[in-house]
């Protein structure tokens, strides 16, 4: 009987939910737009890809977004349980030795910052490349050995980053050559505010390259929940506002090669889209 | 000439080094012990060589690299001259790392090692502390032990480039306690200064207030806490640190 009623429940629930997500429509949320000087503030609905800004309404791809972050980016490795089974036992042998305790964080530096329809360059003497759908957690306010119950207040908003690297199979020494190539990180095209996701540790993250679906997971699949990876991060190196924290890159990312359109989904969060194109000068510095 | 960036006055200024004394970009001289010292410059993106000195990969058991062992570091991890170092209570293992900086003078793509010299605004010296404890072998030193907050003194101030004639011959030494602990030459790096340029730049972009920093020599021992650590390094300046504990910070 009580199974019953539950059932009931978890359904008129669920029912519920459709309904608010039909009329679910608009977050707010920051953006960057090329040449304006500060973040704008826009109404954003990720299912259509639209934009309202001060009452004017465009196509995502009919405005030029900037990279909206300005802080610095931390990747983490191996923060998805599918990740880390695929080394299997070989974390218990070398060079590794043991499984890994604390979060595992590296640095995508200034030159791989990149924008919303921008290329990304292949490398000379390289032909593929790795795609790192990650969720970004965009900080707010310094963010210091935080708590696991206020972690989230620390999080100004969430973004969509396309970790681009070169694949790799070892993951022993810091991999700056694969991971800090210039234009290696679209980030955007917005900032959805904070309040507008009930729970990041429920996101849908696909890949689609040239539109085919290439990749899908969900960040309920992380070993360090975001709070959980927020605390353990800030132990030992402070966050500040406008630092940026990916939260993984989900087991067997996507290769794709020159020509490629690359676009990521996560749900509530919108679409980022970039593609790949030959390295020249320009596209290295991020004028085109 | 020797610029640093301090605080004084409820300000922050540009400084030179003028005679014993610091002189503001507004005409005032004032003593070094009146002025809070900041990082010379703001780093933008910081490399980290690691087992750059033979003598020192031989200590830690690792043979000589076949091409530059490189890590980022972020900006919560640096602070001035004459700051102070968190050491954990529960580590048993903590110790500095005297290093040449390198602080890049403008954009830096495909640099032959010839030319690398032209892309250099001047050195520094930066004590990249470890704390051994906290090592895994994942992407290996990482940053648990080499990024965290207050551990990666840089200053005092940046030396220009033209006024140190050979950057591959200085002496690095570590004081503890004006004990000297380390001692080392830039003279025994296994990638000198332009080929990690040209290495650097043969993947990325460098630019301006970007630093490179080239690795220590072998000397590593425990600090504790009240340790004053002194890493030095010829004509380019001596940066003081002093060792805290938990006990200052009230979320320790």
């Amino acid at each position: 009987m009580f199974k019953l009623l539950l059932a009931n429940l978890l359904e008129f629930n669920f029912f519920i939910f459709i309904l608010t997500k039909g009329v679910k429509r608009m977050s707010s949320a920051k953006m960057k737009v090329l040449g304006k000087r500060e973040l704008v503030f826009g109404e954003v609905n990720t299912k259509t890809n639209t934009v309202k800004i001060k009452d004017n309404k465009f196509n995502a791809n009919e405005i030029q977004f900037d990279t909206p972050i300005t802080g610095t980016v931390f990747g983490t490795l191996l923060n998805y349980k599918g990740a880390l089974e695929r080394l299997g036992d070989a974390v218990n042998n070398e060079p590794y030795n043991s499984p890994p305790i604390a979060p595992v964080l590296y640095i995508k530096p200034a030159n791989t910052f990149n924008r919303y329809g921008a290329a990304i360059p292949m490398p000379i003497g390289i032909t593929k490349l790795e795609i790192g759908a990650a969720l970004g957690l965009v900080i707010g306010k310094k963010a210091v050995a935080v708590d696991e119950e206020t972690a989230l207040t620390y999080i100004a908003g969430y973004t969509i980053v396309n970790d681009v690297s070169v694949p790799h199979e070892s993951v022993f020494r810091p991999a700056v050559q694969h991971h800090a190539r210039d234009g290696f990180c679209p980030i955007g095209p917005w900032i959805i505010d904070r309040h507008e996701v009930d729970n990041p540790d429920d996101l849908i993250i696909r890949v689609f390259i040239n539109d085919k679906l290439r990749q899908e997971s969900s960040t309920s699949n992380l070993i360090r929940t975001v709070p959980r990876l927020l605390v353990d991060v800030t132990e030992f190196m402070t966050l500040s506002k406008g630092d940026v924290l990916l939260v993984g890159i989900p087991e067997e990312a996507p290769q794709a090669q020159v020509g490629d359109k690359i676009r990521i989904e996560i749900t509530g969060i919108g679409s980022l889209e970039n593609v790949i194109l030959e390295e020249t000068e320009n596209n290295r510095r991020g004028t085109i | 000439m020797r610029r640093a960036r301090i605080a004084y006055g409820g300000a922050i200024h540009e400084a030179i080094e003028w005679e014993g004394f610091l002189k503001l970009e507004d005409g005032r001289i004032v003593e070094e012990h009146n002025v809070s010292w900041l990082t010379p410059i703001e780093p933008r993106t910081v490399f980290a060589l690691g087992l750059n000195y033979a003598d020192h990969a031989a200590e830690l058991a690792f043979s000589a690299p076949s091409e530059p062992l490189v890590f980022l570091k972020g900006p919560n991890t640096f602070i001035g001259h004459q700051a102070y170092t968190r050491r954990p209570a529960n580590v048993t293992y903590m110790h500095y790392e005297c290093e040449l900086a390198v602080i890049i003078g403008k954009t830096a793509r495909s640099v032959k090692r010839e030319d690398a010299y032209k892309y250099v605004k001047g050195y520094s010296v930066a004590n990249d502390y470890a704390i051994r404890d906290y090592l895994e072998n994942y992407y290996r030193p990482n940053l648990r032990v080499k990024n965290r907050d207050t551990c990666t003194p840089f200053g005092p101030w940046i030396v220009d480039m033209k006024d140190i004639a050979d950057p591959m011959n200085l002496k690095l030494t570590t004081h503890v306690n004006n004990q000297l602990v380390q001692e080392g030459t830039t003279a025994d790096m296994i990638f000198d200064i332009p080929s990690i340029i040209e290495y650097l730049s043969s993947f990325m972009t460098l630019s301006e207030n970007d630093v490179i920093l080239t690795g220590t020599p072998k000397g590593s021992v425990d600090t504790v806490v009240g340790d004053v650590v002194v890493t030095e390094v010829e004509g380019i300046g001596r940066l003081v640190n002093t060792i805290i504990g938990d006990d200052s910070f009230t979320n320790g």
